[in-house]
């Protein structure tokens, strides 16, 4: 394969740009022949979707915007236009709100991942780190997306969220007065997030190319955890990534359809189809389904400064996990303990969810505690215990050790021929 | 045992997680309505012209008189997937509405019969007018209500209706409030002068008297006149009104899954053959290489 690595153009024409511009080498040595683990399941699919996904609410995006009008007393009609007047208009619509939903799915499932594999560790810091800012990028451009059909959950989300500033001590007011361009959130308000909500997908693009970049710096995990040492630990990143990679975007794609097709509404709320009303709030304010864990988590605080910081800590703790998890084996497949904690800890969030979608009162609100509590207890202090105590199970000596039959013999990767 | 403790933090959180779930929702007051039969229903759940003709003869007798429907054209009655009345019986509806045009050369605004290209006239010139009307209530514009309304299903339904395609919550949420109304309030419940009382109704004190009697609207085509019947062509109506484009959208998505299911089937045989030597290296080492 490193025989192979050097992309070698066969064309004057691709000799010619090959010495001026070497592009096509680095898309070869970068998606051609970039040696990928052999044993990769289908949780390492969703790097791919995730890709695919952003450039598909860019693409609905950008061409909603040439439809889409940021007025306080048009935004509402001017999408309602788009359902009816527009040609495929409902079409493009119910992609990109159904897709910021699946988005967040696959972002989901990718932190699942990372954090199963342990995938953030050395020397994998700074790729974990751009995917922490990758993802709260993400959330405050599908926050901001929210707010633009200025219905009645956009108006009152908008409100809610942008007030969490002011329980900055002293300079809390100002920041939320100049957050919202005025007194109250109104159409300079809306006029910026709909300009940084265009925005912020170039930027996450951006650092998507970092994060690509890093990552093909240190090369990918496994499931075993073990580093690929030999050629036969390894496949070629095309066919073999490109064609599984394929199949799952397709599977996915089945489930995005089902959702844009037949239930579009179903993740979004009623509410949202009555125009904003500052002079009327409504009976229960939820954030989208993908915040839910946050926001039960803020409400789980009875400080709303502290509440603040355990919403941002929630997330900023994650970018620090190589440092809080002390053990040196990544896969929690030979981490019996941490696999437990692990899996209560993502069925808490689950929980968290739920509880974020009810009223914050009786017993709802003291099992939010306890969930809350689990949630930063794990990061902060079982995290760091466990790689100290646990007896981690034997790692295998390779990956191939791990997949292959015993004595198998390295077979020359088939890929080459096809 | 280390593993142990895990499995009883586990047990603790689930069964505070279930706790509050037995005790009833405080915040729940209203009774959900009961679920109705819609022809647009499921993945080939059309609707049924039929009835949307029949729920446009209902508002516009008894609903236009309080509740706009601004965003729908004269034009959109005779869209395809809609009411399909014929260009000509939508024009002949439009002009017999009176809709306001201008200003002309003399710069007064002035009133005209209406055309395929008008909007719906509102009935109200202006929201403060409208609760004037009507003892300080604003009846909701229509255009959209079917989406704008629902109710909470709870765990585990919430699940299920993304597996079943339930969508109907406006429009059973319609149909519940308008057959929903009880001439005398349960012991105990006073309502505010000039409310009703509404069991599906969030509050159940309701500013808008009941509508719909049996008998009020008179159909042609043998459907019973019965305000059941009404309420059911009334909220398909408002369906169609806020989501016009369902059956365009249903029948692309089954294209879609026809395209979707193939494709995906061509790419999981491409990556298991692609993979096949990779998960049997003996066989590489046979023959077959």
């Amino acid at each position: 394969m490193s025989a192979n690595s050097i992309y070698k153009p066969q064309s004057p024409i691709m000799q010619w740009l090959e010495r001026r511009l070497p592009i096509a080498g680095l898309v070869y040595s970068s998606f051609i022949v970039y040696p990928t683990p052999r044993n990769l399941n289908y949780w390492w699919t969703f790097g791919g979707i995730l890709t695919f996904m952003l450039g598909a609410q860019m693409v609905t995006g950008i061409v909603l915007a040439m439809h889409y009008t940021p007025h306080v007393d048009l935004a509402f009609n001017s999408i309602e236009s788009i359902m009816r007047d527009v040609n495929y208009g409902w079409l493009l619509r119910y992609l990109h709100s159904n897709g910021a939903s699946f988005f967040f799915v696959a972002v989901y499932a990718h932190i699942i991942r990372g954090m199963y594999y342990g995938s953030y560790k050395d020397p994998r810091e700074v790729l974990w780190i751009l995917g922490v800012i990758l993802f709260l990028l993400m959330v405050v451009t599908g926050f901001m997306g929210y707010v633009l059909p200025w219905g009645q959950m956009s108006f009152w989300a908008a409100t809610v969220i942008t007030n969490l500033f002011s329980a900055i001590p002293w300079v809390g007011d100002p920041i939320v007065t100049w957050l919202w361009g005025g007194f109250a959130v109104g159409n300079p308000t809306l006029n910026r997030f709909y300009s940084l909500h265009y925005l912020l997908p170039f930027v996450i693009a951006g650092v998507v190319v970092l994060h690509v970049w890093a990552l093909h710096m240190v090369g990918q995990n496994n499931p075993t955890g073990v580093e690929p040492k030999a050629e036969k630990d390894t496949v070629a990143f095309t066919p073999y990534a490109t064609v599984k990679d394929a199949f799952f975007i397709g599977v996915f794609c089945l489930f995005l359809a089902w959702f844009v097709f037949y239930i579009p509404n179903y993740l979004g709320h009623s509410d949202n189809y009555i125009p904003a009303n500052p002079g009327q709030t409504p009976t229960h304010i939820v954030p989208e389904w993908y915040y839910l864990p946050f926001y039960a988590i803020l409400r789980a605080i009875p400080n709303k400064l502290l509440g603040v910081i355990a919403l941002l800590a929630s997330i900023v703790l994650l970018a620090f996990l190589p440092w809080l998890d002390t053990s040196r084996v990544r896969s929690a497949n030979y981490r019996p303990l941490y696999r437990q904690f692990l899996i209560v800890f993502f069925l808490v969030v689950i929980g968290l969810g739920y509880l974020g979608s009810q009223p914050p009162e009786g017993g709802y609100v003291i099992a939010a505690r306890i969930l809350t509590a689990y949630y930063f207890v794990f990061l902060l202090i079982i995290l760091p215990l466990l790689g100290l105590f646990e007896t981690t199970k034997p790692l295998p000596n390779s990956i191939s050790e791990a997949v292959l039959p015993a004595g198998a013999s390295a077979p020359p990767p088939a890929g080459a021929k096809v | 045992m280390n593993a142990h403790r895990s499995i009883v933090i586990a047990a603790a959180l689930a069964a505070s997680l279930a706790a509050p779930a037995l005790q009833p929702a405080l915040a729940q007051e209203a009774e959900n309505p009961p679920k109705q039969t819609w022809s647009f229903h499921g993945p080939f759940g059309m609707y049924d012209p039929g009835q949307l003709q029949r729920g446009f003869k209902i508002y516009r007798e008894v609903c236009s008189s309080c509740h706009s429907l601004k965003l729908l054209a004269f034009r959109n009655l005779a869209d395809p997937g809609g009411p399909q009345f014929s260009e000509a019986q939508a024009a002949a509806i439009a002009s017999s509405f009176q809709v306001t045009a201008g200003p002309n050369d003399q710069g007064e605004m002035f009133q005209r019969p209406g055309k395929l290209a008008d909007y719906f006239p509102p009935p109200f010139p202006n929201d403060q007018a409208a609760r004037n009307a009507n003892g300080g209530a604003l009846p909701p514009d229509m255009s959209v209500l079917a989406k704008a309304r629902g109710f909470e299903v709870g765990f585990p339904w919430f699940i299920i209706n993304a597996f079943t395609q339930y969508q109907e919550q406006g429009p059973d949420y319609i149909h519940g409030i308008l057959t929903g109304y009880e001439e005398h309030p349960p012991a105990g419940v006073t309502l505010p002068p000039g409310a009703q009382y509404n069991k599906y109704f969030p509050g159940h004190a309701i500013g808008m008297p009941k509508p719909l009697s049996d008998g009020q609207v008179e159909y042609t085509d043998g459907t019973p006149a019965t305000a059941d019947q009404y309420a059911k062509d009334i909220a398909a109506f408002l369906m169609w009104a806020a989501e016009p484009k369902l059956d365009e959208r249903k029948r692309l998505g089954f294209q879609v899954f026809i395209f979707l299911i193939v494709l995906t089937g061509l790419l999981y045989f491409s990556k298991k053959k692609v993979w096949h030597d990779i998960h049997h290296p003996e066989a590489a080492e046979g023959p077959r290489a």
